[in-house]
């Protein structure tokens, strides 16, 4: 059972106030949007959540069956998709999923590379460089890549941006694969994501 | 997929023939160090001649050569992952200490690319004495482990700056020079045709110098990748 608590989280950059005031406790099988308007701070606050910002005020808490995780714990299960979030153009798909999986200390076969990248709509493409794919490709690489690790907390911001329509398909199938596993945060404006996930947190 | 007991040493290793890979497929990082060395040093070999400069000033210029080509190529490492947005996958799904082992690595290899290309150019051009070429080697493999080592953790420091190629320079330099000034003392003495006794100060210093480097570096790694 994992947990994730934001306790008066707060983000200024410089005299920007982005975040004000941010708490919400959520626990395996809690799905939650952020929504807001652009430049509300969705994608702010969830960098802060994975630690890739420090808050200028509070704090947030990872924990696993109530222990507090350390940082290479929650490495291990924390995933996120996000158009910030790019791969190595230079190297082949499998290549990435191959490096990935090494270096967050999974063993992956080579039928398990082939049963994700089916999963994602990428069959037969593995042995392509990255830096080939078109924009909705490498969207669908990164949930190759975020579901390797079978996380506790996914992250998705924009989900479902540069897919067609048989990729947010695989998207929304994901969602609700993991919501009962995990904790799934989404930054989104869309109307057809956030109705996916059971509570809201409005960022403006 | 099973959590596997891969430790250090294989996510290392990951790390390492992930940039070996990319840099043989791009050639960003060994281009830059190369093309400036081998340019530099034949400059200065033509407007000098190879009119029998002293030891000291051929160790001088052999080491300006050698730091400045570094500083050319191995902040790389960093910057390449940053302007690819890249890092931020890698900082998702990797503990600190194996990207800081494997980049550090990785600058070593291209250092000894460098090394064995523009050595043997340094020492054609110039007429250098190679009457005890293995002292100045001692000298030049401890010299090359120090530049790794002082440099890869200022290549992570400034990677998310806006001047980079600047910054790395002016950042490593007050590092670099107490380390320049060893090595420049040490090749002398080693071209004046110095037993290697005559240089165990020198080659003291460059091991404690290394050590230390890699030890405060490793630990203080995570602070400068995370934050």
């Amino acid at each position: 059972m994992y947990r994730i608590k934001a306790t008066k989280l707060f983000k200024r950059f410089r005299n920007l106030k982005v975040l004000k005031d941010i708490n919400f406790d959520l626990t395996t099988g809690d799905s939650m949007a952020i929504v807001g308007r652009n430049g509300s701070g969705k994608s702010t606050l969830l960098q802060v959540l994975l630690s890739t910002y420090t808050p200028t005020k509070g704090k947030v808490e990872y924990f696993s069956d109530e222990k507090a995780m350390d940082d290479s714990q929650i490495r291990s299960q924390i995933a996120l998709v996000s158009p910030y979030l790019n791969l190595y153009d230079q190297l082949t798909a499998e290549e990435n999923l191959k490096f990935f999986s090494t270096v967050s200390g999974l063993n992956i076969t080579g039928k398990e590379i082939e049963v994700l990248f089916d999963r994602v709509g990428l069959g037969g493409r593995g042995l392509d460089y990255v830096g080939g794919y078109s924009s909705g490709m490498k969207q669908r690489l990164k949930y190759a890549v975020a579901l390797l690790k079978k996380p506790g907390f996914l992250f998705l911001d924009e989900p479902t941006s540069n897919l067609d329509d048989q990729g947010k398909e695989i998207v929304f199938n994901i969602i609700e694969e993991f919501k009962p596993l995990s904790i799934v945060i989404i930054a989104t404006n869309e109307k057809e994501e956030y109705r996916l996930v059971e509570r809201q947190l409005r960022v403006d | 997929m099973s959590r596997g007991n891969s430790g250090l040493i294989n996510k290392t290793l990951a790390v390492y023939a992930k940039d070996m890979r990319l840099e043989f497929r791009t050639k960003y990082a060994i281009n830059a160090i190369l093309l400036f060395g081998i340019s530099t040093l034949a400059v200065v070999s033509f407007s000098l001649g190879q009119s029998g400069l002293s030891p000291q000033l051929l160790a001088a210029l052999f080491w300006v050569v050698m730091f400045f080509s570094a500083m050319s190529g191995l902040a790389q490492v960093f910057i390449r992952e940053e302007e690819a947005g890249t890092s931020l996958a890698l900082k998702l799904s990797a503990d600190p200490e194996p990207i800081y082992f494997g980049k550090l690595f990785f600058n070593l290899t291209l250092m000894c690319i460098m090394t064995f290309v523009i050595t043997p150019v340094f020492f054609i051009f110039t007429d250098a004495p190679t009457d005890n070429i293995p002292v100045f080697f001692v000298i030049l493999i401890l010299g090359v482990f120090c530049l790794c080592a002082a440099t890869t953790l200022v290549a992570a420091i400034i990677a998310r700056a806006s001047v980079k190629g600047a910054l790395f320079s002016v950042m490593s330099f007050p590092i670099m020079l107490p380390l320049l000034m060893v090595l420049v003392k040490g090749s002398e003495k080693a071209l004046k045709n110095q037993p290697i006794t005559e240089i165990a100060t020198e080659l003291q210093f460059l091991v404690s110098f290394t050590v230390i480097m890699i030890v405060l570096s490793s630990l203080l790694f995570k602070f400068v990748w995370q934050d």
